[in-house]
């Protein structure tokens, strides 16, 4: 049985000129243990996929419709209590921002304690066993005193470790990484891709990775879903994908990827800008800046098939 | 060791905490804060060991001799050198009664504060994080409570529980009363400063963490946002507490304050002012120094803290 299966899923921004979708009918499913990854531009819908799975969507978002299903139970229709059980206990999350998630006026052990004294009643003398171990564990050097520290004591590499860490403070099923990576440099962020897998692979935890770069998801994850303006557009083995994409975003993804440029000539990249909540276009919402656009496109919107969704790589 | 050594695991050394933060370092070097920290410390420990450091127990009606009146400090001629400032019209001794004044001014300035605190932190707490209607409500409550002034509701409320419970039972309960109208009138100056910091303090992303975490809205209110929403908390507690001073003072000066037998500095000024023109300046002249030092120095303390506080304000290191 998938451990997190998503139905159908529509996310609507209640807006002053009306309601609008975020996401449009997204279903995915994630084994245990599987990485899974999301990739797309700004604004295609990524963090608020990654946020209505916790059911943590701010206001003006809300989920209209569908099935959010963990390990059997529907989170989009959970009380608010039973859903504080699952967060933090049986889903972790790593944000983006290492210099902005941790609470700069509690110290690294302070939060740590809180978490685990959150959701389970363990002693104060096993507590700080486990915070060591799990320190240890995302190879944060003499963690002992790093437990006194305050956050704007580590850099920023080491308090994504802490980040991870106390993700996984309580064994959690399932990972959620909200582009862990890209406020990091370069070296950092590998080190903490490595770190992440070999986590995921020890812990047996699954492992939802949602970011921009298609070399982080190539090197991290078993499957790839590509997202554009709140629909899955292709959805496919990550080697697979890579190797050979089918639609024609992807494509252009990949093609953007400065590697696969010549040297010495402009960066490839896909004409235009996704397009606004508002101003969405008819038919599949990526013809206006797809080359292989026909009359079909402007009018009827693919249905994902076969992993991709576009009238032109679908037959 | 000693008392870091008993520090909790997840603490970090009181000491080194302290020497690096902004407050500890900025006080290391700023001359009038610590001469103000130094006055205002002084004076607090005067108020609390007052009945130690009084020669006289001006409550204790057995120590006045009315013989003694209006004598005059003890550096000017003819003076009763036992009573060092002199004494007031009933033969008190004036330096006894500006001690346990000074104790009283400071115990209904601090605790009208807290109050105000209590009330301000949680309201403003509330109103910033549920926002909605909750936001709506509590600040118009605020902004109707601010649209009358300090001193006419407590003057009001004074005047008429005076009225209704008789003057013994007002004399028995009026430090009391005095911290509950000091203390409900001015909550809107924090709700309104706690608000505002709770707005920016929930944008940020570590309370989206500390929400995926699955803690609860209490639990993020008081322990994420509230520590970080503190700073001008800090701040303007010592301006309240200064003005607070002030209204006690200026209400025992209109005569519905402290009573005569357990004086405040205002009523002290007050009962000495009538006394002024016939020449006895030393009565009404010395609690109102004392008066001014003590606001003086709380507010010195108030402007440091703000500089210090402020990050914008921050001048190199």
């Amino acid at each position: 049985m998938a451990l997190l299966e998503v139905r159908d899923l529509v996310v609507e921004f209640g807006l002053r000129e009306g309601a609008s979708m975020a996401l449009d009918g997204i279903s995915f499913a994630l084994e245990p243990g599987e990485r899974l990854g999301i990739v797309g531009e700004s604004g295609a819908g990524k963090s608020v996929a990654a946020f209505s799975i916790l059911n943590l969507l701010s206001a003006p978002g809300y989920i209209a419709s569908g099935q959010i299903i963990f390990d059997g139970v529907d989170l989009a229709s959970l009380s608010e209590s039973a859903l504080r059980t699952v967060r933090g206990r049986r889903i972790g999350m790593i944000f983006q921002d290492p210099m902005m998630t941790l609470n700069p006026v509690l110290s690294i052990g302070e939060q740590m304690l809180e978490c685990l004294r959150a959701h389970s009643n363990c002693s104060e003398s096993e507590a700080r066993h486990i915070c060591i171990e799990r320190l240890r564990q995302v190879q944060i050097p003499s963690p002992e005193q790093r437990l006194r520290q305050y956050p704007h004591e580590l850099s920023g590499g080491m308090r994504q470790r802490v980040i991870i860490a106390i993700a996984l403070l309580l064994d959690p099923q399932l990972i959620i990484a909200d582009e862990p990576t890209t406020a990091l440099d370069v070296t950092i962020q590998a080190e903490i891709m490595q770190l992440l897998r070999e986590l995921c692979d020890n812990e047996g935890v699954a492992l939802l990775l949602i970011t921009h770069d298609l070399g982080v998801v190539a090197q991290l994850t078993h499957r790839t879903m590509v997202l554009y303006a709140g629909r899955v557009v292709e959805q496919a083995e990550t080697a697979a994908l890579i190797r050979a994409p089918r639609h024609p975003y992807t494509r252009g993804l990949l093609d953007a990827l400065p590697e696969r440029t010549e040297p010495g000539r402009p960066l490839n990249q896909i004409p235009g800008s996704m397009p606004g909540l508002q101003s969405m276009p008819s038919g599949c919402a990526f013809h206006p800046r797809c080359n292989l656009a026909r009359a079909r496109c402007q009018s009827e919107s693919p249905a994902l098939q076969h992993g991709v969704a576009c009238w032109e790589a679908a037959c | 060791m000693g008392i870091a050594a008993q520090s909790r695991w997840w603490q970090p050394r009181w000491w080194q905490r302290w020497r690096s933060s902004p407050l500890g370092h900025s006080l290391g070097r700023d001359r009038i804060a610590q001469v103000a920290l130094a006055v205002l410390l002084l004076m607090a420990l005067a108020a609390v060991f007052a009945p130690v450091l009084a020669p006289f127990d001006p409550y204790d009606p057995r120590s006045i001799d009315i013989m003694n009146s209006e004598l005059p400090p003890a550096w000017v001629d003819d003076a009763d050198p036992q009573f060092v400032l002199g004494t007031d019209a009933q033969g008190r001794d004036l330096l006894s009664a500006i001690l346990y004044g000074l104790r009283v001014s400071l115990l209904i300035g601090l605790c009208a504060v807290m109050l105000q605190a209590l009330i301000g932190i949680t309201v403003g707490l509330s109103a910033g994080y549920l926002g909605g209607r909750v936001d709506v409500i509590l600040m118009r409550a605020a902004d109707i409570q601010l649209s009358y002034s300090t001193m006419m509701v407590a003057i009001i409320v004074l005047a008429v529980f005076r009225t209704a419970f008789g003057a013994q039972l007002y004399s028995d309960l009026a430090v009391l009363m005095l911290i509950l109208v000091i203390g409900i009138a001015e909550w809107p100056q924090y709700a309104r400063t706690v608000r505002a910091s709770v707005l920016a303090e929930k944008q940020k992303e570590y309370i989206d963490a500390a929400q995926v975490l699955g803690y609860g809205r209490l639990r993020i209110m008081f322990r994420h946002i509230l520590p970080n929403a503190l700073s001008p908390v800090f701040v303007i507690s010592t301006v309240q507490v200064a003005n607070a001073i002030i209204s006690e003072a200026s209400l025992s000066f209109l005569g519905l304050g402290m009573p005569v037998n357990r004086p405040s500095l205002g009523s002290l000024i007050s009962s000495g002012f009538e006394y002024v023109f016939s020449g006895s300046w030393w009565m009404t002249v010395i609690p109102g120094l004392v008066l001014v030092v003590l606001v003086l120095v709380v507010n010195v303390l108030g402007d440091w803290l703000r500089d210090v506080l402020n990050p914008r304000l921050y001048k190199g290191s």
